[in-house]
């Protein structure tokens, strides 16, 4: 009883957090939605036995990338965004894209009911696996990801490697000029 | 009173004594801090309120709570409000990870020992890095949302610190995870038990000096002390992020960063030197708890000796120093342990 009220609590402060990210008008407060919005999610990892997950996520997301986001919209400065302003010819107005826009959300919606009806499946199938305490314990997570998923995760690093060079390349041309 | 009451009762006893005892350690460092940089300067220091100047935080206290709150007129209502209360919260939640003593019955009370310390994590490691990683954002929604050019340029110094000091700083961690082989405080703690040769205690500052020293260094400008003070290098940013707060909500900053140290402190107690192992005599009767107070005060006065001896760096040189030299040491330092750990089967 009490750890399902805890899960509707994180899942209503996730839900209504990410909702608001959109709401703002102001950058800074969406980015602040989108990190209680991840802490929640942090909270619901740990209530699925998983505070491996549950701490890279915060490490990862929370800590790391929403720092460069809350960089970047410092040192832009970005402007609080007026409705007003907002013109009918912006090219992200046009029919075409609204329509693609459109396919794109019901592509997702499909997604989810697929997903939704094939739960149980999957939640005998990770019973079937046996002990929770598995997904918990950072020995089997390390093992599993450099013997199974081996390649994703090189692939994963080599593409992280690119987007690295990437940007020295840019800032290193800005300053030799 | 049954078992189970008494247990509830004495767990906790032992969380709020572990807010208190965090709530004291920053009123006390205030206090050693400028004690001790008195006695480097040869004067008093603070001696006028209480006996040798011991009730002085209580004054401090007493007159932030009483200053006027200001706020400037373009500040951001929420953020600025936000910030500090985000740095403060970050940092006692940190501190929940942190065991402090073992096991213990107390003298029998108990059927079953409890464990000193707020909450047994096995990912504690973990969690002390992410919570403490958090503290950042109190540092730059306080910068940004002041809406002065000397607070938002402190804001973004220390987020740009932070953010280079804590890879040197995980990779540190990472040897000592390697060699007890858990993310878990309190078993990192218990592979520190025992002695070699009978003598010299088996802590892991003796098989990890490099990281030792990376990881207190990394600590140092995790925390924005000086010689890594550049968030409030005064006479540059005035006093930087901090610059347009007053009264209470100026006082949550100082205390963030005193238990912000104070938990660096106990982590390095935790993983390099033994946390309460160390004196059988004292293990063995349950008072391991006093030994860890002991080094974590130890390496907290070190802190403090370092603050008042070595003059600020440049910026420039903050950043070399982080990506350049400290970051490298610590890896290589990672590279070396794995190999040693391979080759002696550890």
């Amino acid at each position: 009883m009490f750890e399902t009220s805890l899960f509707y609590l994180f899942a209503g402060v996730a839900i209504v957090a990410s909702a608001l990210v959109i709401g703002q008008r102001n950058p800074m407060y969406s980015i602040m939605l989108l990190i209680t919005s991840f802490g929640a999610l942090a909270a619901l990892y740990i209530q699925l036995d998983a505070p491996f997950v549950a701490m890279a996520q915060i490490i990862v997301y929370a800590g790391a990338i929403m720092v460069l986001f809350l960089f970047v919209v410092m040192l832009l400065n970005a402007p609080q965004e007026d409705a007003a302003e907002w013109d009918r010819t912006h090219p992200l107005r046009r029919a075409g894209i609204g329509r693609f826009g459109a396919v794109l959300a019901g592509l997702l919606i499909v997604q989810l009911v697929w997903a939704l009806v094939r739960l149980n499946d999957a939640s005998t199938a990770v019973n079937a696996r046996g002990d929770a305490t598995a997904i918990s314990s950072v020995r089997s997570v390390g093992r599993v990801l450099f013997t199974d998923y081996m390649f994703a995760f090189e692939a994963t690093s080599i593409l992280i490697l690119v987007a690295m060079v990437g940007a020295v390349l840019l800032a290193a041309r800005e300053t030799s000029q | 009173m049954d078992q189970a009451t008494l247990r509830f009762a004495i767990q906790l006893g032992i969380i709020g004594l572990t807010f208190f005892m965090l709530i004291n350690a920053s009123a006390l460092l205030v206090l050693a801090e400028r004690k001790i940089m008195g006695f480097m300067q040869q004067r008093y220091g603070p001696y006028l309120v209480g006996p040798h100047g011991l009730l002085q935080p209580l004054a401090d206290i007493v007159k932030l709570l009483f200053k006027e709150e200001l706020r400037p007129k373009d500040a951001d209502k929420w953020l600025f409000t936000l910030a500090p209360m985000i740095s403060v919260t970050a940092a006692f939640a940190a501190f929940a990870a942190v065991p402090w003593g073992a096991e213990t019955t107390f003298f029998g009370l108990l059927d079953t020992p409890v464990k000193l310390g707020v909450a047994d994590v096995n990912v504690a490691v973990l969690v002390v890095f992410a919570i403490t990683s958090m503290g950042v954002y109190g540092i730059v929604l306080a910068g940004w949302s002041s809406n002065s050019k000397y607070s938002l340029l402190g804001g973004l110094r220390s987020s740009a610190q932070m953010i280079s000091y804590e890879l040197a700083y995980a990779t540190a961690l990472a040897s000592v995870i390697m060699l007890a082989g858990s993310l878990s405080l309190r078993e990192v703690v218990d592979a520190q038990n025992g002695y070699w040769f009978g003598v010299i205690p088996k802590w892991y500052l003796f098989l990890q000096p490099f990281g030792f020293l990376i990881y207190v260094i990394a600590g140092v400008a995790e925390t924005n002390r000086a010689p890594f003070d550049f968030p409030e290098a005064e006479q540059e940013l005035v006093a930087g992020y901090n610059t347009e707060y007053s009264s209470v909500r100026f006082a949550l900053f100082p205390q963030a960063e005193y238990i912000n140290m104070t938990t660096m402190a106990a982590v390095a107690t935790d993983l390099y030197l033994g946390g309460w192992h160390g004196i059988a005599i004292l293990d063995r009767y349950g008072f391991g708890w006093m030994f860890f107070l002991a080094k974590v005060g130890v390496i907290l006065f070190a802190y403090i000796w370092v603050r008042w001896t070595v003059p600020r760096y440049r910026y420039d040189q903050l950043m070399q120093f982080g990506w350049k030299w400290l970051f490298p040491a610590a890896v290589l330092n990672l590279i070396a342990t794995a190999a040693c750990i391979l080759y002696f089967n550890v």
